[in-house]
């Protein structure tokens, strides 16, 4: 592939510096000279990021910046796509993520992920919270496998709702009920990480807030990342805020910070409407 | 991001106009208050009573102007969810703003003085000694005007500065005044009314710094309210 005029490879030239407080002490998940690859094309320069333990991260920017990318790097959903290559040191706690003897499923068991879409499985509501514990074997019975659901279904807000019909469809829940319904399976197996990918841009205002509250509460207990093309979301919703821009990583602060008096240029024309 | 404020280049022109909207209604609110202290100056020096009915019916038009840009700022907030330099402009003109009308107010306060005094020779000679205090006040309301017009953050410090040298000119005019009221108890009445005019000036020079601090906000993103002034110097250099 000739890269001679694609825009990315100028950029991988320079060298840069991400502005604010990417590095942290003692964090969940450590990112250092990470690029990624999508055959000959660059997708992902140079990132270092620490991620906060039991804090919710945001990761911004335009369309093709990357920070999906950047996302499935995480754990290892990038393994997926045959062209795609990672550069560099992803560490979770001391577990190196990349290490070729690591168990992948193990790893997803450990870094959670929701997506975009909610995408329940075509099973029951039971089946769904319940499908991950038993296939990682987290229950050694009925009775106990009964009581992670009820907790996981319960931490999400969903018991309530569905408690009376834990037999039927997964489909049949709501846009919201299903989302809800995708992070109640993603912390079943008790994940140390969850990673969100655009998780409620499918989803009305009156579900966004309640996933967002939720967001909230299970920061408690988790390290969540989130990618969002919501500024507000992220406003609402992270400790910490990234600022990705073709391919870079460009800022890292506190969210307020990021809001109110970002640090760089680019954040402030992103966030205020300057840039696409 | 700071020292590098840009007001336009949004991709909705829609939003630049907007704010462009506001930030012209804020100069002319500005205006209307500097003509009011240039007739304050006018009933000073001359006596002219007319000066004074203009002081009261431009607040009619200065307290519109609040509430215009008051109710175009909350239409933004709620419909365009500003962000960084866009929201600290918002935050800045809307306190900034109701510094405006509060000097409206002082001018006219300072105006109803100079009115009740015109009947009296000792208060109308005590009253002229207040001329320098008002020059002076209105320099700063210029200067501090442009400071905004201009987003300056250098401007603002310097006129902070020269707010604490019209609070020791009001200083001296106090002083003077208790002089005026110790020689004849019967001063004393007048010699209020011009105390109770200067205090208007000073708050006046005050509600500038306001003014100035809501600039360098705007611009740094640093709140240095109640930080001392030096210190605010060293932050920003």
């Amino acid at each position: 592939m000739n890269t001679a005029h694609n825009p990315m490879s100028e950029i991988a030239k320079e060298t840069y510096e991400t502005v604010g407080q990417p590095l942290l002490k003692d964090p969940k998940m450590h990112v250092r000279n990470t690029n990624v690859f999508y055959g000959e094309k660059q997708a992902i320069f140079d990132v270092n990021l620490d991620i906060g333990r039991n804090q919710v991260i945001s990761m911004i920017g335009p369309s093709g910046c990357g920070k999906s990318t950047f996302l499935r790097c995480l754990n290892r959903m990038n393994d997926t796509i045959d062209i795609c290559r990672v550069d560099g040191e992803l560490k979770l706690g001391d577990l190196d993520i990349y290490d070729k003897k690591i168990d992948v499923v193990e790893l997803r068991a450990r870094v959670g992920m929701v997506f975009q879409k909610p995408n329940p499985f075509p099973k029951s509501i039971y089946e769904n919270v319940a499908y991950g514990a038993r296939i990682h074997g987290l229950t050694d019975n009925k009775v106990e496998l009964d009581e992670l659901v009820e907790k996981s279904l319960l931490r999400c807000g969903l018991w309530k709702e569905v408690k009376d019909r834990l037999d039927e469809p997964a489909t049949g829940l709501s846009g919201g009920q299903q989302q809800r319904l995708c992070i109640a399976r993603a912390i079943a197996v008790n994940p140390e990480v969850i990673l969100m990918d655009e998780p409620c841009s499918a989803l009305d205002p009156i579900a966004t807030a309640t996933v967002e509250e939720l967001i909230h509460e299970l920061s408690e207990n988790f390290t969540i990342c989130i990618v969002t093309h919501s500024m507000q979301q992220a406003a609402r919703v992270s400790k910490r805020t990234a600022y990705f821009h073709l391919g870079k990583l460009i800022e890292v602060n506190d969210t307020s910070t990021v809001f109110t008096n970002p640090q760089h240029k680019l954040t402030e024309e992103y966030i205020t409407g300057r840039i696409g | 991001m700071n020292n590098n404020i840009k007001v336009g280049g949004h991709i909705s022109r829609q939003f630049d106009e907007e704010l462009d909207e506001i930030r012209s209604r804020v100069l002319k609110m500005g205006g209307l208050v500097e003509v009011q202290l240039d007739k304050v100056l006018d009933a000073l020096r001359d006596g002219d009573s007319a000066a004074i009915v203009d002081v009261e019916t431009l607040d009619d038009e200065i307290n519109d102007l609040e509430m215009q840009i008051d109710e175009e700022c909350t239409q933004i907030l709620a419909r365009r969810h500003p962000a960084a330099g866009d929201l600290r402009l918002i935050i800045a003109t809307t306190k900034s703003v109701r510094d405006l009308e509060r000097i409206g107010d002082e001018a006219e306060r300072v105006a109803n003085m100079i009115r009740h005094a015109m009947d009296h020779d000792a208060s109308k000679k005590a009253f002229k000694g207040l001329q320098s205090l008002t020059e002076h006040v209105k320099e700063l309301l210029h200067e501090t005007l442009n400071a905004y017009a201009r987003i300056k953050t250098r401007s603002a410090v310097k006129l902070m500065r020269k707010d604490q040298e019209i609070d020791d000119e009001y200083s001296r005019v106090v002083v003077r005044l208790i002089e005026f009221m110790k020689k004849d108890p019967n001063n004393i009445a007048d010699g209020l009314d011009v105390m109770w005019a200067a205090r208007s000036l000073e708050r006046i020079g005050d509600h500038c710094i306001n003014i100035c601090e809501n600039v360098i906000y705007l611009v740094e993103g640093q709140d240095i309210r109640h930080i001392d002034l030096d210190e605010v110097s060293e932050q920003l250099s």
